[in-house]
């Protein structure tokens, strides 16, 4: 058969050049194996300590008093709820209208200054920031409350959410946005139905990552939340919050709240899971064949 | 029905950079123009000038008459976004909305422009699936399958049949078949002989042979400048200026 190429494609490959693609292949695949093992470790580990202390009262009642067997952290997984639930409907929406903002509207000074703010806070340690909340709303109003909690771990979900947001919707091909401005689409209407909507998937990933990072952050709590050995209702009051009970369990002396304290770590992690698992479920279904 | 479109003095720039220098020209309503010329010449930012797409681009700007029908494109208190939906635009690149269905691609336009109607948007998204020639190939993947699914071919003609469902009375064509096959392609140039019938197209295109096959008429954009413009017949057989017949000729370009 002719070959135009005299042999150079069908040449047998070098030795070296064989070995350098294994040990590159080898890397990769060790390299990943190396992110899975830390998360399965913690989560083994959380799975042998904490099943144990994890029974159906440990899920419905509130904690009981020291010596007494038995109670549980239901207070905290339902404070958990309602102070993550009051941090994302505030950090969410503010955060994706300031990644918007960034993406599609800034020019020049201000979006340079929005955008070094928001990395700026990103990096401020979570403490610093529950202090903060602490000195302008709790000393103002005289107690602790979801509420303010809330508003802390918010602070914390808008530079998150802003940059995911700012990233995904400058991926989204300038092409896209100038097929709806040729149809006489308004550039909001452009903004919200057909570029963020394209770059939905990405902005639906960075929220879930800041609610991850929120959902187990304790001490912008200790200062805001504050916790609470019982039932509350009334966002406005001092409430429960999981990694609170966590911590409070898991510095006492007692054998029976450390092991409470593991049971309750676990649940946090589930929650956490079903959560982003939830999203990711509810968010996909409606994805078309071949949409990319 | 198509109307007529009428430049006159149109200069357009990119910063400071002049990239339209002066430029007349008559577009006669429900014909087909091509407009030709090497890359760079300024042949789509022409045809960007026509529906305001140029001010998009940042630093971008366009001053001069620009008379689409009655209408004053660049007259005091006209809305670009009004002008866009009365000239639909198919671009280079093949461009359907990635996570829309087909059935939404083409009725997105009339959808996000507040049209509600639900019998009236399913007539408007088949007639302009017909009018595209794609219906026969996507009317059982309406809802199914997305408008980045389909080969390049049908996503040009599908971002077509998105153009036409908001009714346009002038349809702008930015090399819209470059970016494909020979096959698709001339399924592309079959249905601009046919748009023209409701619409006035104007066509950039970087192929000689597909201004000639196409267009009525024929306009030779320079470094800027519409050197000529005539009957297609007369540009590529008798041109008027050298620089035309250098380059039908394929001397440079």
């Amino acid at each position: 058969m002719p070959d135009p190429t005299n042999g150079a494609v069908t040449k047998p490959v070098s030795l070296y050049r064989r070995a350098m693609n294994q040990a590159a292949t080898a890397f990769a695949i060790l390299a990943a194996i190396l992110v899975i093992v830390p998360l399965l470790a913690i989560f083994v580990y959380l799975l042998i300590k904490g099943v144990g202390a994890l029974d159906w009262a440990f899920l419905t009642q509130t904690p009981k008093p020291v010596g007494e067997a038995g109670g549980g952290m239901a207070n905290a997984i339902v404070g958990s709820g309602v102070i993550l639930g009051i941090a994302s409907l505030i950090g969410i929406p503010v955060g994706i209208g300031c990644g918007v903002y960034l993406a599609e509207y800034a020019r020049g000074r201000l979006g340079d200054v929005v955008r070094f703010t928001a990395d700026v806070l990103n990096g401020v340690p979570s403490i610093v920031i529950g202090i903060a909340v602490y000195s302008l709303i709790v000393v103002r109003q005289k107690h602790f409350s979801a509420f303010s909690g809330g508003i802390a771990l918010a602070i914390m979900m808008v530079p998150t959410v802003a940059r995911a947001t700012e990233e995904m919707l400058l991926m989204v091909p300038n092409n896209v946005r100038e097929a709806a401005f040729g149809l006489g689409i308004p550039k909001w209407r452009t903004t919200l139905s057909i570029t963020l909507r394209t770059a939905s998937a990405g902005v639906i990933t960075g929220c879930m990552l800041a609610f991850a990072r929120i959902a187990g952050e304790t001490a912008p709590l200790l200062f805001t939340a504050f916790g609470n050995q019982f039932w509350n209702k009334n966002p406005n009051q001092p409430t429960a919050a999981l990694p609170l009970q966590i911590y409070t369990y898991a510095i006492s002396p007692y054998d029976e709240w450390h092991r409470q304290a593991w049971a309750g770590a676990l649940i946090l992690i589930i929650m956490i899971v079903v959560a982003v698992a939830a999203v990711r479920l509810t968010t996909s279904r409606g994805t078309l064949k071949g949409a990319s | 029905m198509g109307v007529g479109i009428e430049v006159r003095g149109l200069n357009a720039w990119y910063g400071k950079n002049l990239a339209l220098k002066s430029i007349d020209m008559t577009v006669p309503a429900n014909h087909v123009t091509a407009v030709i010329g090497p890359s760079g010449c300024g042949k789509s930012t022409f045809v960007r000038c026509l529906n305001r797409m140029h001010e998009t681009v940042r630093e971008a700007r366009a001053e001069g008459v620009v008379k689409v029908g009655e209408m004053e494109v660049y007259g005091p208190g006209t809305d670009p976004v009004q002008i866009r939906r009365r000239i639909g635009m198919v671009f280079q690149k093949p461009n359907p909305f990635p996570t829309m269905s087909i059935y939404d691609n083409v009725a997105a336009g009339l959808r996000l422009n507040g049209f509600r109607n639900r019998k009236q948007m399913d007539e408007l998204v088949e007639r302009s699936l017909k009018l595209s020639a794609l219906w026969d190939e996507v009317k059982d993947t309406l809802h199914k399958k997305s408008g980045a699914s389909l080969s390049g071919g049908q996503q040009q003609r599908l971002c077509i049949a998105r153009s036409l469902a908001v009714e346009p009375e002038v349809l702008l064509m930015d090399e819209p078949a470059s970016a494909l096959d020979p096959i698709s392609t001339s399924k592309i140039e079959e249905l601009i002989f046919q748009l023209k019938q409701h619409y006035t197209v104007v066509i950039v295109t970087h192929n000689m042979q597909q201004a000639a096959r196409v267009a009525e008429f024929t306009g030779f954009f320079l470094m800027g400048s519409l050197i000529e413009y005539d009957k297609t017949e007369k540009i590529f057989t008798t041109p008027a200026d050298k620089r035309t017949e250098d380059y039908i000729t394929g001397r440079f370009g």
